[in-house]
């Protein structure tokens, strides 16, 4: 995609989450500015350290290196980042981390930690495919997001003309064992 | 790349870093993939599986091609699920594994079906899928669908559509630009989203068409777009239709401008942020045009929001480049950002103060600084010295504490690039503001005792052994150079030694110490350091007047670009006949282009750093002109001025005109370049008429022999003009030459030529060309230490004007003399304004020039202009200029 021609479109770079150590939990890119796997993790070691020292925890924060936009904010020991280049509005780039980040809150309810987050890394990998494809912002409302991904993969949420009978029985097993659990 | 991530993990297994993932293994997972393939499927566990393929992708792990093939086509199996869960996980590993063209074949019936499913999940995901995936010849089977999904009443399906529809534009624009009607429809959705991937994708189909793109925008203006990233997107649209529609129309109304003042109202910060960066990136923006925008950024300024801030600060530092009158406003906001938690924007502040700031201020404004400067990073500190350094150029006086605060931040840690910028800033302080020669090289002096990076000792040494004998006392110089010699490695030492020479050379009474000094290094244990020893110790030897041709040896720097010297040496074969520097051309060939390159560069940005000043031409000029002989007698040019091009851009022959004044004569160095591969021009002149510059007379024109495909020439022509008189006129030109046709395989031209001409456009010498712009740091001491009988006053009418700003730049341009303290900048708003300007005429002669303009009735502006001079006719020559303009 050459991007002369979507220079105009609002465009993101990359959406990482990173671990307090500075690990990658999930990230995904959709810009070729980072060719190779240790070519991304050098930027994420770069982001991380740069951005180590901030306190990100109330309101996010914003940095610039490299030609590059990054804003960020931290939760527990959850880092989330979304990178754009120098020319990008920065409140766009802020409000699709604010999307990822409340939509992730939403998914962990609250309990949001590396834990968890690993736990369900589906989801969470799932979100970031419905807030951005290929670089091109497709929803930033946190509830439509959550609406589109469903809330667990394998509690079906189908609708029951397309559940087969044993599978309507095992997700309403499984409803019943976790309200058990709770 | 494959390696275990049990590895990573083992020596942390400790309760908080419990992982679901821990120990996993590719090998194992490729295995456990198997369960894709089994006949009764475990949705659960198979969606496990997935999220475990995808983890380690997302760790970048690589599958082989025959590992990436295989769980591919298991994956294919899992349509036959119809857990919704599961799907999306499939469609998700899908997109990761980006398959091949003929494997695309497996899955695109089972994505077809999920196109026309009544999920509408499935039908939106589906579409991302395919279309991500396939080539062009699927394409037209499925238009009709994607077509439908476009105008589906989902928005997410529609949305889906959309946004594969920008992806597939860029590979299939034929096919897309046919659903322009369907596209067109969901720029009216009332989705937020659909109605943003619309009007991209309908932009992105048009953007060749420029009268269809500016209907867009005039349609949509008129205010039914309603997502907040949809306004921001038209607001792009809308600066870009402006940017080509280019002038301003008669009335004095920029087209749009409405618009975008009316989304600095908007409900969403996002679309006012963007409104505001829009209009403060308008080309020429007026004061007038500026002031609301800067109103809202000012509000972000206190937000609570640090991007709010930062972003706000960042375009306010962009417009202080250029306007910095317009930002004072903030300044009281923007001190309070230099304590922000956040150091971007904190340096973002500083460095816009720096460039608003008045002369009184920079005194308060550097104690905040210093204290600033202990606890953000190089790079910003960076940002802050080359900030302080075009402060310091803009009011010399305050040199002393600049100067100060430089030599304190050279004494703290700092790695080599922050070093370097402080050592360019001195040294660029030290060659502009003769006040601060001395103290300056007194700190790089101190800074070289102490100084771990040879680069920059070498630098500091170079430059030392040029501006030191020129102080009032060098000798004290000496010890710090010498000590070099004993302290350091042998690439200082070396150039050491011949700082040494070059102060013994230039200053008789020191020669004597400075031969013990030399014949000391003779021991040196680098061959390199004994060699300059014995060196200078023999060309400057003896007690006789030190000749022409040592100095020039020691001090002369080489007036031959080293790119041609190193082709001539490659040429160069060993014979009879010794290597002549004298043959090596001294023309200086890239030159004009990388000039015309230039401009079309993407400013790098970095923290707003300001753009770097225009290299210095003229010395390169000069050289090239004092090195053509019928020049010679010329005597040194007063002036050249900047290209002026006289040729449309893309045309077959580029050709601009550089003006060289001389005391009696004018040198037009025509810059040909000549664009068409095909093509060898042979004898290339330039026919001069100036039968409209009577006073002028042509004495010499020198033709370029042959000016081959993308390699440029240059060809001089000479008038004489009466001495000292700032003698205007205008010229019309006519390239001349003889065409050959050239081999575009062999490269080799024919024997034949036909003679041709190209008609240049005419080129003016005006009053301007005579007047040299030179600051002054003081313009009221300057004034008031003129004669005041040097004085002339008059008053002009101006007639109706856009606004004083206008009036006030095109006085600026008619003079071409050099505004001072920032006066050239009108605040908006403003009936009156003062500009004080200064330059040199021809001949030396000192003029200081003070404008006040006043706005009379609705727009016609009156002004009233002093001059005072070194001489009185100087004076009159300016009036006359004023009053013929």
């Amino acid at each position: 995609m050459s991007p002369s021609k979507l220079e105009l479109n609002p465009s993101v770079k990359n959406i990482l989450l990173l671990d307090s150590d500075g690990r990658r939990v999930a990230a995904k890119y959709f810009s070729d500015d980072w060719p190779t796997n240790s070519a991304k993790e050098a930027f994420e070691k770069l982001v991380f350290n740069k951005t180590q020292k901030t306190n990100a925890r109330t309101e996010a924060e914003i940095t610039m290196f490299e030609n590059n936009i990054i804003v960020y904010k931290f939760v527990q020991d959850l880092h989330f980042f979304v990178t754009g280049s120098d020319d990008e509005n920065e409140l766009i780039l802020s409000s699709v981390l604010q999307a990822f980040f409340d939509s992730v809150g939403l998914l962990l309810r609250g309990n949001v930690d590396k834990k968890e987050a690993l736990e369900n890394l589906d989801l969470i990998l799932l979100r970031i495919d419905e807030i951005i494809d290929a670089g091109i912002i497709l929803e930033t409302t946190p509830n439509t997001i959550a609406g589109k991904v469903g809330s667990n993969s394998t509690e079906s949420g189908a609708p029951l003309s397309e559940q087969t009978l044993s599978q309507a029985l095992a997700s309403a097993r499984e409803h019943l064992a976790r309200s058990l659990l709770k | 790349m494959a390696q275990p991530l049990i590895k990573k993990d083992d020596d942390r297994d400790d309760e908080d870093n419990y992982s679901p993932f821990l120990g996993i293994e590719k090998g194992a997972v490729l295995q456990e993939a198997r369960v894709f393939n089994d006949p009764q499927l475990d949705a659960r566990r198979c969606s496990q599986v997935i999220t475990k393929l995808l983890y380690l992708l997302n760790q970048g792990e690589t599958f082989t091609k025959v590992e990436a093939t295989e769980v591919f086509f298991s994956v294919t199996k899992l349509f036959q699920s119809r857990d919704l869960g599961l799907r999306r996980m499939v469609y998700l590993i899908i997109k990761e594994l980006s398959p091949s063209a003929d494997e695309v074949i497996i899955v695109t019936s089972s994505l077809m079906k999920d196109m026309n499913s009544k999920t509408d999940m499935y039908r939106a995901n589906a579409i991302r899928v395919l279309c991500r995936i396939t080539d062009g010849t699927l394409l037209t089977q499925i238009e009709r669908y994607l077509k439908q999904a476009i105008v589906d009443k989902n928005p997410v399906v529609a949305s889906a559509a959309l946004v594969s529809g920008i992806h597939l534009l860029q590979t299939n624009p034929e096919i897309v630009k046919r659903w322009s009607n369907e596209v067109q429809e969901a720029v009216q959705s009332r989705a937020a989203l659909v109605q943003f991937h619309a009007l991209a994708l309908l932009h992105q189909i048009r953007q060749n068409d420029r009268l269809a793109v500016s209907k867009l925008v005039t349609s949509l203006t008129r205010g039914s777009v309603r997502s907040p990233l949809a306004q921001c997107l038209l607001i792009r649209y809308t600066s870009q239709v402006i940017r080509e529609s280019g002038n301003i129309t008669q009335s004095g109304e920029r087209p749009f401008y409405d618009f975008l003042e009316s989304c600095l109202r908007h409900k969403s910060e996002m679309v006012i942020f963007e409104a505001a960066k829009a209009i403060t990136d308008l080309n020429g923006v007026t004061s007038r045009e500026l002031t609301p925008a800067i109103t809202v950024l000012q509000l972000f300024l206190s937000s609570s929001k640090p991007v709010l801030r930062f972003a706000a600060v960042r375009t306010l530092n962009k417009v202080a480049m250029t306007h910095p009158m317009a930002v004072t406003n903030c300044n009281i906001d923007m001190e309070s950002l230099i304590s922000d938690q956040n150091r971007s924007i904190a340096t973002l502040a500083i460095t816009t103060l720096l460039k608003t700031g008045n002369e009184s201020s920079v005194d308060r404004l550097m104690k905040q600084i210093t204290n600033f400067m202990s606890d953000i990073a190089d790079e910003f500190k960076i940002v802050v010295v080359e900030a302080i350094r075009s402060l310091c150029l803009k009011f010399p006086l305050k040199y002393r504490s600049l100067m100060n605060f430089l030599s304190n931040i050279l004494r703290e840690e700092g790695g080599f690039d922050y070093k370097k910028a402080i050592v360019d800033s001195i040294v660029i302080l030290i060659r502009d503001i003769p006040d601060a020669k001395e103290s300056g090289l007194l700190h790089l002096c101190e800074f070289i005792e102490d100084c771990e990076f040879t680069y920059l000792s070498t630098q500091i040494l170079h430059f030392l052994g040029i501006e030191g004998p020129k102080t009032l006392d060098p000798s004290k110089y000496i010890r710090y150079i010498y000590n070099r010699v004993h302290l350091e490695n042998a690439t200082v030492r070396a150039s050491a030694v011949s700082t040494l020479a070059k102060f013994g050379a230039s200053v008789d009474g020191l020669k004597p110490r400075i031969f013990v000094l030399l014949r000391r290094c003779l021991f040196d244990s680098d061959d390199e350091v004994r060699d300059r020893a014995t060196l200078y110790l023999n060309t400057l030897g003896g007690d006789t007047e030190i000749d022409n041709d040592a100095k020039d040896f020691l001090f002369g720097s080489l007036d031959i670009p080293l790119v041609n010297l190193e082709t001539s040496l490659k040429k160069y074969e060993p014979s009879e006949e010794a290597f002549d520097i004298n043959l090596v051309p001294k023309e200086v060939k890239s030159q004009p282009l990388a000039e015309k390159k230039a401009p079309g560069k993407k400013p790098t940005g970095g923290l707003g750093a300001p753009p770097s000043g225009p290299p210095s031409t003229v010395d390169s000029y000069e050289k090239q002109l004092l090195s053509i002989p019928e020049f010679a007698n010329f005597g040194k040019p007063f002036k050249s001025s900047a290209p002026v091009e006289l040729t449309e851009a893309e045309t077959e022959y580029a050709v601009n005109v550089v003006k060289h004044i001389f005391d009696t004569h004018v040198v037009f160095q025509y810059n040909c370049t000549n664009t068409i591969p095909e093509q060898l021009l042979e004898d290339v002149i330039v026919v001069v008429d100036a039968s409209e510059a009577e006073e002028f007379s042509q004495v010499i024109s020198k033709p370029l022999r042959s000016l081959p495909y993308d390699s440029p020439g240059q060809i001089f022509v000479a008038f004489e003009k009466p001495e000292g008189l700032p003698t205007s006129g205008k010229f019309s030109n006519i390239l001349r030459f003889i065409v050959k046709e050239v081999d575009p395989t062999s490269g080799e031209a024919e024997d034949d030529g036909v003679e041709d001409e190209y008609q240049l456009e005419d080129l003016e010498v005006v009053a301007a060309d005579y007047i040299l712009k030179v600051g002054v740091s003081n313009f009221r001491n300057a004034w008031e230490s003129m004669d005041p009988d040097s004085e002339r006053v008059d008053e002009y009418g101006l007639g109706p004007r856009e606004g004083l700003s206008e009036a006030v730049n095109t006085v600026i341009t008619l003079l071409g003399m050099q505004p001072c303290e920032g006066t050239e900048v009108v605040p908006p708003n403003s009936r009156s304004h003062t500009c004080l300007l200064s330059g040199v005429f021809i001949g030396g002669v000192k003029v200081l020039v003070r404008l006040s303009f006043g706005l009379d009735g609705a727009k016609d502006v009156a002004m009233k202009l002093a001059v005072r001079s070194d001489d009185v006719t100087v004076s009159d020559a300016i009036h006359e200029i004023v009053a013929s303009g």
